[in-house]
């Protein structure tokens, strides 16, 4: 018998540490002696606290845990071998059907092992590709089996991987760098923090893979500061990797040399440009270059630098395990294997999925993510974050490859799917990016550094109700010139997310700058609040909480608004009982 | 000499006395390392919750920088600090995921409970008010982070509460429930 509890971010935020010191107080209690042990995110964060009962009947996985389910559950389950179905979610015989359509590549260990434990990676299949790529491959036939394998990197531009290790491999020199880039900055992305947090062994076997095969000594982890759990199970995993020469001098016997250290980014989204990411790495300000020169040839101080995401890597192991025919045979033509989204926004299921390359947006969203929260209308999904682009309605059946995605105008990124309804203006959602761009530009080019500024300025002024109509011909424009005249890709895609959503909400633009109106009645500026006389009781509430004393009525009679006095708090809406604000 | 420039720079640094002799290890600690300027600026801040003046002078003696790269450097990252901050950080989320289900109405709620503004310390510095761009738990949107510790799922209601939790424990009261 065995107790696993899922402790991710997203676990201790929804209380598992409060479950897990329940555990510990009642097994002491009655003098149990079981085993509970600590594991990452399975990706169902809407389930969490998760906890798993595994015995020789298989695994039993609890949803919701609170610390007084846990007391029942050790009761029943635990000592009277009865599972309580009720909260029961999935068992080894009828695992999550959430996981139904899901291959899992990346996330294969996340929620199942411990990742604090080498042992417990060793134990399913960890570093035994390792072993086999330093014993038995050159570093050429590792390249070889990446570039069958079509592994593209998953950070959001889809580069080739084997492309990249290939250039740093040919570059001339002795010292190399692999880096891995664990700025995940894009809001409304965090697979990278759930696979580090999860099983950070494979990123660990991955790095020293690629290492093996550009033949450099000496890696780099760039992790930004607000991950604190992830850098301290790389930290945990490192040393353990070098305790059990995985890292190290002569690796596994091999003669080959490698090893990681981590570095803590200190907040800048443009870091997780390649060129920035290299320059904060030398402790410098995080601004990028001109590209060529490539850091394969010209990266950390000059030597040839590979840079890949963390998804990426943690595929690397897979596909020496399996072979890299295996991976190819997921996916489409030109995206191959699989992707890890998360799912987040107005969904009913919000985590992380792992799906082959290929599933349509309405499959990922519908079929895995359960739906629109409150069974609202779906209206656009957020792809690729500030570089990205907001996709509607009609193009739900696209299929998640690159190339189809880059057709809707929005990109792969690094896997971030925030889900919209009816409720979200997508006005308001350009406005969002765009504040987002504009607080993380670099400053280095002109365009992105001023040409943003004045497109949050126009977004502003329509979301207040004084745009005009010549705004959406300035705004088009604005994008046109910090597309063309930005050196890297935070200011070439910072126009996306407000292109995407002209072309394909424009009847929302128009409502803002022609109506005045909001149809999402999100922005504040443009709403009218008034009493509906039908159901209105006249219980003097909203009265009360208005800080602007603009509602006035007796009491049991019906109230007024005044809109010259209104400061459109919404104050009252949320306080009347009997739903009788209207909002407009 | 002064000009007004010179005045406006000052007015962005603190200017209280620290022990700087805190400093000695964090230097060694990274001396052999090439392109350890943020390392050591993250382990200062470390030290002494923000980058005091003197701190900042002395790191710029001790590896070589020059004091306007220093500057540069701290004033480039959203993670450092040139004032003293609060005993607990609260870091409000301001990713996509938690901006669509309502984050602003959370960081409202905290305003008036702490009675600050975002950026700003509480007048005791018990407390610290801060926007970061993703705290990566987007499916728990709206997100907070308290000291590393991550709360999610929170309504305004349940925001006021963790602070007022907090207080509670700080000196030894009871919460009023309200």
């Amino acid at each position: 018998m065995k107790i696993r509890i899922g402790f991710g971010s997203c676990g201790i935020a929804a209380g598992a540490k409060k479950v897990t010191d329940k555990f510990g107080q009642i097994l002491a209690e009655k003098n149990l002696n079981i085993d509970v042990s600590v594991t990452g995110c399975i990706g169902m964060c809407y389930y969490e606290p998760i906890v798993d009962i595994i015995d020789d009947k298989g695994v039993f996985t609890y949803a919701n845990v609170t610390p007084t389910m846990v007391e029942e559950i050790i009761e029943r389950h635990i000592v009277n071998g009865e599972p309580i179905q009720e909260h029961i979610v999935s068992t080894t015989q009828e695992p999550y059907p959430q996981l139904k359509n899901q291959v899992r590549i990346v996330l294969k260990n996340c929620g199942i092992i411990n990742p604090e434990k080498i042992e417990d990676y060793t134990e399913n299949d960890g570093y035994k590709a390792l072993n086999k790529v330093v014993n038995e491959m050159t570093p050429e036939t590792v390249i070889d089996e990446i570039k069958i394998s079509g592994l593209r990197g998953r950070g959001g531009a889809g580069f080739p991987t084997w492309f990249k290790w290939d250039a740093a491999k040919k570059s001339k020199g002795s010292e190399k760098y692999v880096v891995c880039n664990a700025d995940e900055g894009d809001p409304g992305a965090f697979m990278d923090r759930s696979v580090l947090e999860g099983d950070p062994h494979a990123v660990l076997e991955g790095m020293i893979i690629a290492g093996y095969a550009m033949e450099a000594n000496y890696g780099f982890i760039y992790c930004r500061a607000e991950y604190p759990l992830a850098i301290e199970r790389l930290k945990i995993a490192i040393q353990q990797a070098r305790d059990k020469n995985y890292l190290g001098k002569n690796i596994l016997g091999s003669g080959f040399d490698f090893d990681i250290v981590i570095k803590t980014g200190a907040g800048a989204f443009v870091c997780g440009e390649e060129t920035a990411l290299i320059a904060s790495l030398e402790g410098e300000r995080g601004m990028p270059r001109l590209k060529p020169p490539f850091p394969a040839q010209s990266g950390y101080y000059g030597k040839p630098t590979n840079i890949n995401n963390v998804e990426t890597f943690a595929n690397v192991p897979w596909i020496f395990r399996n072979g890299g025919a295996a991976f190819a045979a997921y996916g489409t033509k030109t995206s191959k294997g699989t992707k890890v989204f998360a799912l987040a926004g107005k969904i009913k299921n919000g985590g992380l999925v792992e799906v082959p390359m290929g599933m349509t947006l309405r499959e990922v969203i519908y079929g895995i993510g359960g739906g629109i929260k409150q069974d609202n209308e779906f209206k656009a999904v957020q792809m690729g974050g500030p570089s990205g682009g907001c996709i509607p309605r009609a193009l739900l059946d696209t299929p998640v490859d690159y190339e189809s995605i880059n057709q809707t105008g929005a990109i792969m990124g690094s896997g971030g799917m925030v889900v919209m309804d009816e409720e979200t203006c997508m006005v308001d959602m350009a406005r969002f990016f765009l504040d987002f761009t504009v607080k993380e530009s670099c400053g280095k080019c002109t365009y992105c550094r001023i040409g943003t500024k004045r497109m949050l300025e126009i977004l502003d002024r329509i979301c207040t109700g004084e745009g005009v109509l010549e705004d959406l011909n300035t705004l088009q424009i604005l994008c046109t010139s910090i597309r063309d005249g930005s050196l890297c890709a935070l200011g070439g895609t910072a126009p996306n997310p407000v292109l995407t959503t002209i072309r394909y909400f424009k009847d929302e633009y128009l409502a803002h700058i022609e109506d005045k109106k909001c149809p999402a009645k999100q922005c504040k500026p443009l709403l009218t609040y008034t009493i509906i006389e039908e159901s209105c009781k006249g219980c003097t509430l909203c009265a009360q909480k208005c800080p602007a004393q603009a509602i006035t009525g007796e009491l049991k009679k019906v109230h007024e608004i005044d809109q010259s006095k209104c400061v459109k708090c919404g104050n009252c809406v949320t306080v009347c009982k009997t739903k009788s604000i209207a909002v407009e | 000499m002064s000009c007004d420039c010179e005045k406006k720079l000052e007015a962005e640094f603190s200017t209280n006395k620290v022990d700087t002799s805190l400093m000695d290890e964090v230097i060694d600690k990274f001396k052999r390392e090439n392109g350890n300027l943020i390392s050591v600026l993250q382990d200062a801040q470390e030290a002494y919750g923000y980058l005091p003046l003197d701190v900042l002078k002395m790191i710029a003696d001790r590896t070589g920088n020059k004091r306007a790269k220093i500057y540069g450097v701290a004033t480039f990252y959203s993670q450092f600090r040139l004032k003293p901050r609060g005993k607990y950080i609260i870091l409000t989320c301001q990713g996509t995921a938690c901006h669509v289900n309502g984050s602003d109405a959370i960081a409202e709620a905290l305003c008036e409970e702490l009675n600050i503004k975002v950026g700003d310390s509480t007048s005791d510095w018990m407390f610290s008010l801060e926007e970061v761009a993703c705290l990566g738990c987007c499916s728990l949107a709206p997100v907070i982070m308290i000291n590393g510790e991550a709360f999610g799922n929170l309504t305004p209601k349940s925001a006021r509460k963790i602070v007022k939790d907090i207080y509670a424990s700080e000196k030894g009261v009871a919460v009023n429930e309200d």
